[in-house]
């Protein structure tokens, strides 16, 4: 596996506009780092598929104008109340919404791992979910057999297969071959299977491999699937890493009310790219240092040091 | 010892409603459910196995997100919890919004997993605290998931009972129905039928939900409390000490 480590900026650099771009739930690993880069590099027109739900990454990224888009089963800020930037963008009409139901995300990924067009989903009938969405199709089991046949049918719903362009979330660590830790967040494997392409923000990197114990190999996206990796601790904050470090809920709660009116989300989001710009920067010093460190053939390299950006092209 | 608090009252009400669900499953966002479940487990009460959403303590999943909704659709949870911005007299949920669609007047986060676990879950109760004509209506404006299907469609799973701030109602499947089962205390009837926008049957003398007693109270406030405090630690600290 050639080198996948690149600084936060190349890896927004290479979520190109109007890309679909898978993004993890709170619970498993949402990349705030990679939202900050996406924010200062005024991507436009992105369509986010939100695995299975969203919150302030999506509400951010709404709010300053990075998404047409949004394919989700819910977008709130959990115990912090509602999405105001997402509840703003419907009420102005510029956002267009998929509603979806948090099993037919994972099973529309699913398809999308084995390349299949479309999976077929229990329950969903009579919901008002399968009326709104045209792409989805109710038809007869064709394997239901003549006595259920006889007693009206067998309707089951199918979901077009998600294959996004980019799946983007943060974990624990990756090793030196840019294998990604992700534990039991299992999602996180199945959007990196979908997606075209996955971009990873991680905490740190760890000497040896994740291969060396099957405890962590089985909790991990192999790098086969992982185009970019940015080393950032505290990459998740302030919605938190689970098992790592908890949520910022004065954060958060300052998010909340701040994101009601267009001035206060402006002002927000100007403070918190401001507070994080020297570290999220920092990503490129940090892997120019580990570059000469690696040449030498030292393993000096500590845990918050990556190794240089690939020379290939940021695809 | 304090008297019982609404939530202890609620969470003991739905813990009686789980007795003999052997799995069962609290979403995200549901501390109230969540405690029930733990409290009938921790009573014996039939419960074997307890998943809270959220809970790397009680969460024995491997297979990510998708896992309650496999397990579901195969049986292997036996109750679930759903509320509802707005719920109607057929237990159709609302989660989307109020007012027309697109065009909502007023948004709410969306439906989660709610029309696939109604589908499918046997033991679906309805929990919301709220209990005012704005949120028990005659018709819901969206449907996220219906109460009710048609009977040739595969559905194992839907409504068993809905518990409000105010009362426990059961639900009949056939009926397309609910009927009031008990009042909480500080409640009667009266207020009931005047806060519930859709009809519903009722016994001619309502009885009084049993509140906790001095046992279960202190079952709550002792390690139930413990219990929940890893998954809602803000809703712990509100249990009574």
């Amino acid at each position: 596996m050639t080198n996948s480590f690149r600084s936060l900026q190349q890896l927004a650099a290479a979520i190109p506009d109007g890309a679909r771009i898978a993004v993890a739930q709170d619970s498993c690993g949402v990349s705030m780092a990679l939202t900050r880069a996406l924010i200062r590099r005024k991507a436009r027109g992105l369509h986010l598929v939100c695995v299975p739900i969203s919150g302030m990454q999506a509400d951010l990224l709404i709010g300053a104008g990075c998404v047409d888009t949004i394919e989700t089963s819910a977008v709130s800020l959990g115990e912090y109340g509602s999405a105001p930037r997402f509840l703003a963008a419907l009420r102005s009409g510029r956002l267009r919404l998929l509603e979806a139901t948090c099993p037919a995300i994972h099973a529309a990924l699913q398809a999308g791992e084995k390349d299949l067009p479309f999976i077929p989903l229990r329950g969903l009938i009579g919901s008002d979910i399968v009326r709104v969405r045209p792409d989805w199709k109710v038809i007869e089991n064709p394997f239901a057999d003549a006595a259920r046949m006889a007693q009206g049918g067998d309707p089951i719903v199918l979901l077009p297969a998600i294959r996004p362009d980019v799946a983007i979330f943060h974990a624990p660590f990756a090793d030196r071959e840019g294998n990604v830790f992700i534990g039991r967040k299992r999602e996180l494997l199945t959007m990196a299977h979908a997606a075209f392409r996955s971009l990873v923000t991680v905490e740190r990197i760890i000497e040896g491999s994740v291969f060396d114990n099957p405890a962590t190999a089985a909790g991990s996206v192999p790098a086969i699937y992982v185009d970019g990796i940015a080393v950032l601790a505290q990459g998740a904050a302030p919605v938190g890493l689970p098992e790592h470090y908890v949520p910022d809920g004065d954060q958060i709660k300052r998010y909340a009310s701040a994101a009601l009116s267009d001035e206060g989300f402006a002002g927000f989001v100007r403070d918190w790219l401001q507070v994080n710009a020297a570290a999220d920067d920092n990503t490129v010093a940090e892997g120019r240092g580990a570059s000469e460190a690696l040449t030498s053939g030292g393993h000096t390299a500590s845990a918050h040091t990556i190794a240089a950006p690939n020379k290939g092209v940021a695809t | 010892m304090k008297p019982a608090t609404t939530a202890e009252i609620l969470i003991t009400v739905i813990a009686r409603l789980l007795r003999g669900s052997r799995h069962v499953v609290a979403g995200a966002q549901s501390p109230v459910p969540g405690a029930a479940a733990l409290l009938a487990k921790s009573l014996g009460w039939g419960v074997e196995r307890v998943t809270v959403l959220g809970s790397s303590r009680y969460n024995a999943y491997t297979d990510g997100g998708v896992e309650t909704f496999d397990m579901a659709a195969q049986g292997r949870i036996d109750a679930f919890f759903l509320g509802g911005g707005q719920i109607d007299g057929e237990a159709n949920i609302n989660l989307v919004g109020v007012g027309g669609y697109p065009d909502s007047k007023v948004r709410w986060p969306g439906s989660f997993g709610s029309p696939y676990q109604y589908a499918l879950v046997p033991k679906v109760i309805l929990f919301r605290e709220e209990h005012t004509p704005r949120v028990m209506v005659p018709r819901v404006d969206f449907i996220s998931a219906p109460g009710t299907s048609p009977s040739h469609v595969h559905r194992p799973g839907g409504p068993s009972a809905l518990v409000s701030g105010l009362c426990l109602f059961s639900f009949d499947r056939q009926r397309k129905r609910f009927r009031l089962e008990s009042v909480h205390p500080g409640h009667d009837a009266e207020e009931v039928r005047q806060q519930t926008g859709f009809d519903y049957d009722a016994p001619a003398q309502v009885p009084q939900t049993e509140a906790p007693d001095a046992t279960l109270l202190a079952q709550i406030r002792g390690p139930i409390r413990e219990q929940i405090a890893e998954t809602y630690p803000r809703f712990a600290d509100s249990l009574a000490g």
